[in-house]
């Protein structure tokens, strides 16, 4: 049975449970005129009905849905010839792979052997059995307990109560589901980490000036023995971010003081969203642009006064992040400003001095914490930053200072790794999630760092 | 007093400088978003329309039914390419080298044949006769008649000989070369061939994706907010949910991808390149934009409303579900939109769970694999050809109309319901 026709039929089955509950209920006090009689509203009793029905058979089916795709190969595995079965992992996941593209009709790697034909049609039963008693079960449990509902329904249940406190408990678990990303994050990351470190030492990964994730795939292969030195890395990201705050921080500032302290109300209204326009573009477009126009205008500019500029050069990455952050750093900036005292401009004005003076004698410095939160909010978001470089900067990692030179960043590298198909034991593939464990790590500091300075400085001013 | 006044002018300067850099901060970041907008329109407005070339068709039965049969099974094995062919031979009989020649074919695009095939299965009476039909030409063709290829420059630094030149402008002197609108650009899948590329399948795959993540992040993002919002005690474990949720709202997305990779694919087995688990991954990543816009929209209920119904007898989760909520509901609706939003253009974490096949066929389902618009733009900005550069602009043309239509459905939400207590 189709799964979506199964959903439909347990939707359906609640909706016939919460109208029996309903009736029930209204008929256990003999009519509607009497219902007064009954603990709770007579739809109490029907949503009670409902949720035995529907939740139970809900979990079950959840459950098969997480579980069936490996338990469906396992059994698999399970009945392939044992020669086959001696087979090392990656092959036998390949020969699991040819079986069920043989049963899906599509197109194979190879002839099909006739073990595969019989593990294919083995793997077409196994999936109908497993459909066919999914269904059986999800469905009886839901009568099941529609009807279990309905012979608990007395006139002094307190049918409220039950139903607000499921209520409460899916309120509960909807709210701990940002605790469980973070826990599968950190999960994730940190077990293919552990894995990649074994291989390979952590300290050459931090300290190793080299990298060139290329491993042999024979042994007598020449030069490929892979080095997963990842300062390049850092490097790279680090100048690529110092230029986009070298760009965005003076830009973004200095447009926040002005469009809060000088423009008045129809600039402000005009340039504002204007401006935040940039932070709705996808960066895949700001990618392009920067793989398309910024970078040959800078090469071309670098050749007009003879510099040997590259193609892919940090310069053009950076530039293109810091407009991306530009509306990012200019509404956090905002936000402090405004959040100063009108008291304290106006004392300064009484002072004498100019609006810039106020402005930088006294509104940046009471607004700098803040100023500075929002700063490292944005280098987070530089360092983060995936397609713009993916699409601009460059995949050779160079150990260089040079902003019109080529350099690779963690992001690009973690892309690169990880796109097309991968084996799931070669350092290489677990270098990425490595890389993405100190990406993580390093943002979720500035993060902290960041949004508790915010923080303690609304504090102060509130 | 002396002193202020001399220093007055030096002040006022620094002032005046002051003020200007300012301005041109203002200045420089519209100026920004002019030339994004600017180098987008200018190279992406000519993909809308397509460059067809008449030519007449003898629709030889010899070619596509030689036996009389006009079963479609029959008609699909016809040689339509070898129709196309010749008509070019007849249009130019002065083209004889065998180079010549195949330089002549590729005047027209491969996708000129499967139209006829189409014209041939739609009226089978029309075997046999001659008619002059528009067909579709090929992507340079396109590109020379668009003038995106510089006439100027040496033969040998241009993708387009001379000869064509010749060809595509005595056919055009002729009057039978003329732009269409280009339909197949929004129905059809991905192709190897600019001319035939549509966005067709990644506008589908988009669409599964983000109704998977509607489907998910508004229940459980409200469903979040109301219990941080009016149920929660403020103790240490609700301290850690804020915390948490306020950290993944600046996680990189790209370690959401990492994320989608080792759980849903690796863990759970589900599919590789399937909007499913794309609508999965987002949801995690749109939850704490919604979670923050909905609480935000509940703490704007004044407490008044919950004193009121409680006040007539109301169990809390009636005064929330009954009073608070309705009145919120603008608000989180507005927060859902800008999460979908920034859902539909986000392209990092689904390059990490592969969708980032080339997949020409248009997806039926949440299961099946697809790619979604921005993947589709970054897997042509990385195709060689002139044509994908402009079909790249205009697919960033129709992301970016999507996202303004969100946006401006969100302004204009925010505004009907928006609500002074």
């Amino acid at each position: 049975m189709q799964s979506s026709v199964l959903l439909l039929l347990l939707i359906g089955l609640m909706a016939l449970a919460y109208q029996m509950g309903r009736r029930r209920s209204v008929r256990l006090v003999g009519g509607y005129g009497k219902v007064r009689e009954l603990n709770s509203l007579p739809s109490y009793y029907g949503a009670y009905a409902a949720m035995w029905a529907g939740i139970p058979a809900l979990l079950v089916y959840g459950l098969w849905l997480a579980i069936q795709g490996n338990v469906v190969s396992h059994w698999l595995v399970a009945e392939l010839p044992p020669e086959i079965q001696q087979l090392p992992k990656a092959e036998l996941a390949l020969v699991v792979n040819d079986i069920k593209n043989l049963a899906a009709g599509s197109i194979l790697s190879g002839h099909p052997e006739p073990y595969m034909q019989v593990a294919a049609d083995h793997l077409h039963s196994l999936r109908q059995t497993g459909q066919a008693a999914l269904a059986v079960v999800v469905l009886s449990l839901g009568i099941a307990g529609l009807v279990l509902a309905r012979q608990t329904i007395r006139k002094d249940m307190r049918a409220r109560t039950r139903v607000e406190q499921v209520i409460k408990v899916l309120l509960i678990i909807s709210s701990t589901i940002a605790i469980f990303t973070t826990i599968g994050i950190v999960l994730s990351v940190l077990f293919e980490s552990i894995r990649f470190f074994q291989a390979i030492p952590i300290s050459d990964f931090l300290f190793g000036l080299q990298w060139s994730p290329q491993t042999a795939i024979r042994a007598d292969q020449v030069g490929s023995s892979g080095a997963f030195g990842a300062v390049p890395l850092f490097a790279g990201t680090l100048l690529i971010s110092g230029i986009a705050m070298f760009v965005a921080v003076p830009i973004g500032l200095m447009s926040a003081i002005y469009l809060s302290e000088y423009a008045g109300p129809k600039l402000r209204a005009m340039a504002k969203p204007t401006l935040e326009v940039l932070a709705g573009i996808p960066t895949v477009v700001y990618g392009f642009f920067a793989a398309l126009t910024v970078a040959p205008f800078i090469r071309d500019s670098g050749a007009l006064i003879g510099l040997d500029v590259s193609s892919e050069s940090a310069l053009a990455a950076g530039l293109v992040i810091g407009i991306m952050i530009i509306p990012f750093v200019s509404s956090l900036s905002d936000d402090v400003i405004n959040a100063v005292p009108q008291a304290m401009r106006d004392g300064s004005y009484a002072l004498g001095a100019t609006r810039s003076e106020t402005v930088r004698r006294v509104i940046i410095p009471a607004a700098l914490p803040g100023i500075v939160g929002g700063v490292l909010l944005a280098v987070s978001r530089a360092i983060g930053e995936t397609m713009i470089v993916v699409m601009a900067a460059g995949l050779t990692a160079n150990l260089t200072a040079n902003p019109l030179e080529s350099v690779t960043t963690v992001t690009v590298q973690i892309v690169t790794l990880l796109v097309g198909d991968q084996e799931f034991d070669s350092p290489k593939t677990l270098a990425a999630f490595a890389l993405g464990l100190m990406l993580f790590v390093t943002t979720l500091v500035l993060n902290v760092v960041a949004l508790h300075v915010v923080r303690k400085y609304r504090e102060q001013y509130e | 007093m002396q002193a202020v006044q001399a220093s007055l002018k030096r002040r006022y300067a620094a002032e005046r400088r002051f003020r200007f850099l300012g301005l041109s901060a203002v200045v420089l970041g519209l100026v920004f978003v002019a030339i994004l907008f600017v180098t987008i329109i200018s190279n992406g407005y000519t993909a809308f329309t397509q460059t067809h070339i008449a030519l007449d068709i003898h629709f030889d039965p010899q070619q596509i039914a030689p036996n009389g049969d006009t079963s479609p099974a029959a008609l699909s094995k016809g040689n339509y390419a070898a129709l196309v062919k010749q008509a070019l031979r007849e249009e130019f009989p002065e083209v004889t080298g065998r180079n010549d020649k195949r330089q002549l074919y590729r005047l027209m695009s491969s996708g000129a044949a499967f139209d006829l095939l189409n014209r041939v299965k739609a009226d089978p009476s029309i075997i046999g006769t001659t008619q002059r039909l528009w067909l579709v030409a090929d992507d340079d063709v396109d590109m020379l008649v668009k003038g995106h290829f510089d006439r100027d420059l040496p033969e040998s630094d241009r993708r387009v000989k001379n000869e064509t030149i010749a060809w595509v402008d005595k056919l055009a002197t002729e009057g039978r070369v003329k732009q269409q609108f280009n339909t197949a650009f929004f129905t059809h899948g991905d192709s190897r061939e600019p001319e035939l590329a549509g966005i067709g399948g990644a506008v589908a795959g988009s669409f599964y994706m983000l109704l998977v993540t509607v489907a998910l992040s508004f229940p459980i993002g409200v469903a979040a907010a109301i219990y941080l919002e009016e149920f929660a005690p403020t103790n240490r474990w609700t301290d850690l949910i804020e915390v948490n949720i306020n950290n993944l709202a600046a996680v990189p997305s790209i370690v959401f991808g990492l994320l989608g990779l080792a759980v849903f694919i690796n863990f759970f087995g589900l599919p590789r390149s399937a909007p499913l688990v794309g609508g999965l991954v987002l949801t995690l990543m749109t939850l704490p934009t919604i979670i923050i816009a909905s609480r935000a929209a509940l703490k704007s209920v004044p407490p008044s409303i919950r004193e009121a119904a409680l006040g007539i007898g109301a169990s809390k989760t009636q005064m929330v579900f009954h009073h608070v909520l309705p009145l919120a509901m603008p608000g989180m609706l507005t927060g859902t939109i800008i999460g979908m939003a920034q859902a539909l253009g986000e392209s990092a974490p689904l390059l990490m769970i592969g969708m980032v096949a080339f997949i020409v066929d248009i997806p039926g389902g949440p299961t099946d694999p697809a790619t979604a618009l921005p993947v589709q733009i970054f897997l042509w900005a990385d195709s060689p050809e002139r044509g994908f550069v402009e079909r790249t602009s205009a697919a960033i043309m129709v992301l970016l109309a999507f996202l303004i239509s969100m946006n401006a459905l969100a302004v204009y939400l925010r505004k009907k319901f928006e609500r002074r207590w």
